[in-house]
């Protein structure tokens, strides 16, 4: 499976590096190294969803409770959390870091992830939500620490989109 | 069974945990016996209490953390209970109110009457998803006596635990509650992470 195991690494030390302690995920092909290491550091927590909207209740909790926490998902995943993001981030103020694969743009193979990608940043800016693209591994570490640090300081939902360039190699 | 003779039994014993309730009666009866700086009321996003309350329990091990759930709200996240199945903390106990009916989002009405009713009044059986689910513990509760003695000992105890208490779906007295839901957003965390505890 084509998809970046170095560059995984990186996201996930870069999630580290801005005191991410606890994780709710669900997989997708882009997202299976990053939980595999989440799953094997003994230092994070990590929470297999049903369905994504329960992530947002989950770090709203572990920010209660004064724990920095991210969501792994894909844009479907995003979709699908749209009513707890307004609910409960939103309406409460609480920080949320997002960390959504965006299927469906230039370079899309698979047919059915095609519709989703399409709705992602209009759904975002409508929401104002702020969010930004991490496409190279270079500009991972300081997006992930300003990503967070805006979403602490401005109590609100923030959302880094995981580009094909990053997560998927071609096969040679 | 009325869910206010429930929320005064266990009352007492909620000095030290992190409760998290739904909204609407839940919220409002609770807040009638007396507002603690421990109490969040979420009063949207049904279904997302235990989600927050899993949260909690993850994040402080050592802290209890009691959720106040209603039959409507569970339904709507039904999937929640098998993340907290699997997920399995010892310090969470999660309460359903069920009162088979959508009484808060305007599915009840005064004397009791039920006009938008859940499944559990058509048969589904809350405890039983839940342990099916995967909870260690999950009791359904028809008497006072019963679901006193099963919470204050879900409370004591550690162990994921899920008492489903069947009550009357009547309306609280007041839905009024004088604390604005940012004063509680922000009052709680510091609750739990004062060092001194809780109270």
């Amino acid at each position: 499976m084509p998809v970046s195991v170095a560059n995984s690494q990186v996201v996930y030390d870069a999630m580290k590096g801005v005191g991410v302690t606890l994780v709710s995920a669900l997989p997708e092909t882009w997202l299976v190294h990053l939980i595999r290491i989440a799953d094997a550091d003994p230092e994070m927590t990590l929470v297999r969803l049903a369905k994504e909207e329960e992530g947002v209740g989950v770090s709203a909790g572990a920010h209660f409770a004064g724990a920095r926490s991210a969501m792994l998902m894909q844009n479907h995943g995003f979709l699908q959390a749209i009513n707890g993001i307004v609910g409960v981030s939103l309406l409460y103020k609480i920080p949320l870091l997002m960390l959504i694969t965006d299927r469906g743009s230039f370079g899309e193979k698979d047919p059915w992830q095609t519709e989703g990608g399409k709705y992602t940043r209009p759904v975002l800016d409508a929401l104002h939500i702020a969010h930004d693209d991490l496409t190279r591994p270079d500009e991972v570490a300081p997006k992930m620490a300003h990503a967070m640090t805006l979403a602490q300081s401005s109590l609100s939902p923030v959302a880094l989109l995981l580009q094909r360039d990053l997560m998927w190699e071609e096969p040679k | 069974m009325k869910r206010l003779d429930c929320l005064k039994a266990i009352y007492p014993q909620l000095e030290d945990c992190a409760v998290v309730t739904i909204m609407g009666a839940v919220a409002a009866e609770l807040y009638s016996l007396g507002h603690r700086p421990n109490f969040f009321y979420l009063e949207h996003a049904m279904g997302l209490a235990s989600s927050i309350g899993l949260g909690i329990a993850l994040s402080q091990p050592d802290r209890k953390v009691v959720v106040l759930d209603g039959d409507g709200s569970v339904l709507m996240n039904l999937g929640g209970l098998t993340t907290l199945a699997r997920s399995r903390p010892n310090n969470l106990v999660h309460v359903i109110f069920d009162n088979e009916t959508l009484l808060s989002v305007g599915g009840g009405a005064p004397g009791g009457y039920k006009w938008f009713t859940t499944a559990t009044s058509a048969g589904t059986d809350l405890a039983g998803i839940a342990k099916a689910a995967g909870f260690p513990r999950a009791q359904l509760v028809h008497e006072l006596g019963d679901f006193e003695e099963a919470a204050l000992d879900a409370i004591k105890g550690d162990q994921l635990t899920c008492i489903v208490a069947k009550v009357d779906a009547e309306m609280p007295k007041s839905f009024l509650m004088d604390v604005h839901m940012l004063e509680n957003r922000f009052e709680f965390p510091r609750a739990l992470q004062s060092k001194g505890g809780v109270s």
